[in-house]
């Protein structure tokens, strides 16, 4: 089913390949970072995971302040924990390479910001959404007054049947019309 | 007349939730008849109820999808319940509706004040339940239940869904490769809305229902062709794993018919074959990929600079392949046959002195570089080559002959590297203008920065932090804007800021008349020094070379001095909007390059090319391509050297004296239009001198790392907020506009009307270059009388302007066409945004129907149960 750590074979590049938007270079080098990851006990295991804590020494990610979640979206662990194993890896660098579409990158993008994991952004997503964006220190903090005008603002652009959430469709209709987001919405290994 | 509203809605609450299919098609009915009533409804229905419908799954923890299927049941419960018990309210509602439109009718002139009221009444009505947004609404778990699985907040979560939208996707695409239907065959609620994502929720799925739909789509995929199977693949949001399974189970099915049933021997082979072409061109592909220039600094740069700075280098890129497709053009088809065919030369060996290399003269002169070294000839070869020469008697040998026109190949290799360069560049200038041009024009300025402002390709912490510092900057510039929507100005602020401009405007407008003005009279001096020199025999000739590089000196220096000073107008002006600021200082540092380079092509083409013997050329085209590669040396000179001191003392001394924090914020639209500027030197050398492409490729190459490495030693990310792709559209379409068209038009003037050197270059006997074409086409018909049509077709096309005309009509034409269709297209999102909008309202109706059933429900055996104990 998943791949052995130590060693990546042609058909499962070439499934790789055909299965996400990676090339095969992409693929090979992600393996080797993945592994470089992988504890040293664990190298011969099969579908080995990488706890969250691990993965988010990647400079790629260390830095970026929604690494959590991006972990936790890309998980397939049981456990909700944010582990990845070399297939979700490869899931979460397929969303943010050059070639993946704005669907699928919109789709990720959603479920990064939507918190609470109940399917659509809610105001207290879109808060700490908020949060995220301005680095959640005091001092760059917005007023708690602004933070309420700026969610009605939100909401009113975006909220088109007006439930008072944003929900998938209508955050895929507000990011098509800002074409910038394809191109900021990458992770380069 | 005031308590209308909360009336009717309680009114409604109270009747059951089989009324609803009733109630909607009443309300279409409704909305047909009375038009913009029915809209100030919605809105204000909208307005009214404004609950926070996700609050209470918070604490709820129904994230599960795995709950999906219960919630279904309970639904078609409810539903099959309340049907029987509000029959007899039919005729009640119809009234009641009546009545409820009048009131509609009468209270329209308040529109405002009214559904503020109808918000205060809403969280007071029925027994003061409070539902206010942020306080959590109570409402029942079976609400909650239904709320989590609406089709609205399963699409992006529960693999059900998922799996069926696909399915839905995959059964598109197969009817489209069938016919493709007509949008008046759908059903009126299947019709592009929401239910676009057909969403099957059907209530009689069991707990096997994501089983079945995964077999569907499996099915579904296999009856794909293998290309769009992928393409399909690859772009569902599911997981690695979940994929491989998909793909295993599609392929299984796929594989067991055909090893049952004998395929013929050589649909297999073809089989086979395919696999073997898709293999080598994925790897083709990777190969190219792996090619990629640069990706290590441009991943640095992006890094700690954001998508802005890095549409900068990629610009460059872009100009470096349009240098190395022209170079090879002109490598192939004049620089490699003519370097096989060396002409002879007269012996007057000229020693380095190194200053060719900023001058282009001296020794450089009667080389491949320049145009005068190109010979007229139609350059021979014997069929069975060289070295065997008593092949060349053979008689039969003379027809196979090998001949190149020089002074064709010339002129076709120029009119068409222009010709396909332009199409290029019309074509990512379209898609450029696709990606940023958006058809509905809605302004959602807010919700676009803060879902897609966060740059994932940063990942250095500092300049993690300057991002979010300036985001929050951003975010509340932003805000105060939308909030405030324009205080007015008094008309004195208006006409101190109408000054303002209007100085800002007048200095640079001077400064670059000036400049204009200078650079004329420069040029004509230096031109008539240089007939004084030309005449006295014993000049020296390292001073005159080194007199040449006066003007391109002059002109570089002016090009870095007046940016400066325009910025200096830009900060005394002080715009408010950030994309303004740059579209002004675009304008102006256009409006200097346009009218510099104006000013030189005059002085090339009106005083060098129209009397060369004034200064003693033998061929004035080489000196015109010398004169380009001056001009290009010297701007990458400047370049460089501004890079040097210009950003780095400028660092040092915001750094050191003025003590500021940061670093300067290297100036984007700047440097692009520098690019374009020397890009057009370039390609308005191209003619007069084959290998300026190269010289240009090694500058740029050269450039890329001086500016990498000056932008992360001095500069910081811009503060300001960048819209790139719309700058990337902008600098395309510069790079198209004023620089490829003027190039071209400068190009073409020159091949048309201004004849060339009697005594060097491939057209030395002809009146203008454009009679190479013409004389060959004369030719071919002489030898060839079939091949008149071509001669005919030539004179009809290019020698008469009616067709132009008509080519121009036919284009207009196709514009109108397209502009009346996004118009129309326009209007139909108008419409369904009006639709979901309603919808929306018609789903809250629905729940808040469904809460009160749910609550009177629990209070019946409550009531019941009381009564028992009172018996």
């Amino acid at each position: 089913m998943g791949a052995t750590a130590s060693q990546l074979d042609k058909g499962m590049l070439s499934e790789y390949q055909e299965l996400t938007y990676l090339t095969k270079q992409e693929i090979l080098l992600a393996h080797k970072r993945f592994s470089e990851l992988v504890p040293k006990e664990e190298i011969d295991r099969i579908n080995c995971r990488i706890p969250m804590n691990l993965v988010l020494t990647l400079p790629e990610l260390k830095s970026n302040p929604f690494n959590e979640r991006i972990c936790k979206v890309f998980s397939t662990s049981d456990s909700h924990d944010g582990s990845l194993n070399f297939d979700d890896f490869l899931d979460l660098l397929s969303a943010f390479s050059d070639s993946a579409t704005l669907e699928i990158k919109s789709h990720y993008a959603f479920r990064i910001f939507d918190f609470d994991d109940d399917g659509t952004l809610g105001r207290h997503d879109l808060e700490k959404l908020v949060n995220c964006l301005t680095g959640g220190t005091d001092d760059t903090n917005l007023t708690p007054e602004e933070m309420r005008q700026l969610i009605d603002n939100i909401l009113e652009e975006s909220d088109i049947d007006k439930d008072g959430t944003v929900n998938l469709s209508e955050f895929q209709h507000v990011i098509s019309r800002s074409p910038d987001f394809v191109s900021s919405f990458k992770i380069v290994l | 007349m005031s308590d209308g509203v909360p009336r009717g809605l309680q009114v409604k609450r109270a009747r059951g939730l089989s009324r609803t299919v009733r109630y909607q098609n009443r309300r279409r009915l409704l909305m047909m008849a009375e038009g913009s009533k029915a809209d100030s409804r919605a809105d204000r229905g909208g307005m009214a109820g404004n609950f926070d419908l996700n609050q209470p799954l918070v604490g709820a923890g129904l994230e599960s999808p795995a709950d999906e299927e219960g919630v279904h049941v309970s639904f078609s419960q409810l539903i099959a319940e309340q049907c029987q018990d509000g029959e007899d309210l039919d005729g009640f509602e119809l009234q009641q509706l009546d009545e409820e439109s009048r009131d509609y009718v009468t209270e329209l002139g308040s529109g405002f004040e009214y559904s503020g009221r109808g918000l205060n009444d809403m969280e007071m009505d029925s027994d003061g339940r409070q539902t206010d947004p942020l306080v959590s609404v109570p409402w029942s778990s079976a609400t909650m239940k239904i709320l989590s699985s609406m089709p609205s907040r399963t699409i992006g979560r529960s693999r059900g869904a998922i799996l069926s939208q696909y399915y839905n996707k995959t059964l598109q695409l197969r009817r489209r490769s069938q016919s493709r239907p007509s949008i008046r065959d759908f059903s009126r609620s299947s019709r592009p809305s929401i239910r676009g994502y057909g969403m099957e929720v059907d209530v009689t799925d069991g707990p096997e229902s994501e089983i079945k739909k995964r077999e569907r789509l499996v099915n579904n995929l296999q009856n794909l062709s293998v290309g769009d199977r992928m393409k399909m693949l690859r772009g569902m949001p599911l997981s690695v794993a979940e994929k491989k399974n998909l793909r295993r189970l599609t392929l299984q099915k796929d594989k067991s018919p055909t090893s049952s049933s004998k395929i013929p021997c050589c649909s297999q082979l073809k089989y086979y074959i395919i696999i073997a072409v898709r293999h080598s061109w994925y790897s083709w592909l990777s190969f190219l990929h792996s090619l990629q220039l640069w990706q290590f600094l441009l991943k640095r740069v992006g890094g700690r600079f954001g998508t802005g700075v890095l549409s900068y280098f990629l610009f460059l890129k872009t100009l470096l392949f349009f240098n190395i497709f022209l170079f090879l053009v002109t490598f192939l088809f004049l620089v490699l046959p003519q370097a096989m065919h060396p002409p002879e030369l007269p012996e007057g060996g000229r020693d380095f002195t190194g200053l060719e290399l900023i001058s282009g003269a001296g020794l450089f002169t009667d080389t491949l570089m320049y145009y005068g070294y190109y010979s007229n000839f139609t350059l021979q070869r014997s069929c069975a080559g060289e070295h065997n020469r008593s092949a060349s008697s053979d008689p039969d040998c003379l027809s196979k002959r090998f001949s190149y026109n020089m002074s064709l190949a010339y002129f076709f290799t120029i009119g068409m590297s222009f010709f396909i360069t332009c199409i290029i560049l019309v074509y990512s200038m379209s898609k450029s203008f696709g990606r940023s041009f958006r058809i509905d024009k809605s302004y959602s300025i807010l919700a676009m920065k803060v879902f897609s402002s966060w740059d994932f390709k940063v990942i250095k912490q500092t300049s993690v932090e300057l991002m979010s510092e300036n985001n929050c900057t951003q975010l509340k510039e932003l805000l105060a804007e939308v909030v405030q929507k324009k205080e007015k100005n008094s008309p004195c602020q208006a006409l101190w800021r109408l000054m303002v401009h209007g100085l800002a405007w007048a200095i640079c407008i001077g400064a670059t008349a000036g400049c204009v003005i200078s650079v004329y009279f420069f040029s004509e001096y230096m031109h008539k020094d240089l007939q004084r020199t030309s005449r006295q025999a014993n000049a020296n000739p390292l001073l005159k070379e080194a007199s040449l590089l006066a003007l391109p000196a002059l002109v570089s220096l002016l090009n870095l001095l007046l940016p400066g000073l325009f910025n200096l107008a830009a900060w005394m002006e002080e715009y408010h909007s950030p994309s303004v600021r740059t579209y002004v200082a675009l304008g102006r540092n256009l409006m200097l390059k346009v009218s510099v380079l104006a000013v030189l092509c005059y002085h090339w083409l009106g005083r060098v090319a129209a009397k060369p013997n004034d200064i003693n050329l033998v061929c004035w085209e080489t000196f015109v391509g010398q004169e380009l590669y001056r001009f290009l040396i010297m701007d990458f000179i400047f370049t460089l050297l501004n890079a040097l001191f210009g950003e780095l003392l400028w660092r040092l001394f915001s750094q050191r004296v003025l003590r500021r924090g940061r670093k300067p914020a290297f100036d984007i639209a700047r440097n692009v239009l520098d690019l374009i500027y020397a890009q057009t030197l370039a390609w308005i050398g191209v003619l007069f001198s084959p290998l300026l492409p190269a010289v240009q490729i090694f500058k740029l190459l050269l450039l890329f790392y001086v500016k990498v490495s000056s932008v992360m030693m001095n500069c910081q990310a811009p503060r300001r907020p960048y819209r790139v792709s719309q700058m990337t559209t902008i600098f395309i379409t510069l790079l198209c506009f004023p620089s490829f068209l003027g190039a071209s038009v400068c190009v073409t003037y020159t091949m048309w009307s201004i004849p060339p050197s009697t005594s060097c270059g491939p057209f030395r006997n002809l009146g203008t270059m454009f009679q190479a074409g013409k004389r060959w086409v004369q030719e071919l018909e002489k030898n060839n009388p079939d091949l008149s049509v071509v001669a005919r077709v030539h004179a009809y096309l290019v020698e008469n302007p009616f067709f132009l005309f008509v080519g121009a009509g036919i284009f207009l034409i196709v514009i109108y066409f397209y502009s009346q269709v996004v118009d129309g297209q326009r209007k139909v999102i108008a419409l369904l945004q009006e639709h979901i909008e309603k919808e929306g309202v018609d789903k809250k109706y629905l729940i808040t129907q469904l809460q009160s059933v749910h609550e009177r429900k629990k209070r019946i055996p409550r009531r019941l149960r009381s009564q028992d104990s009172g018996c």
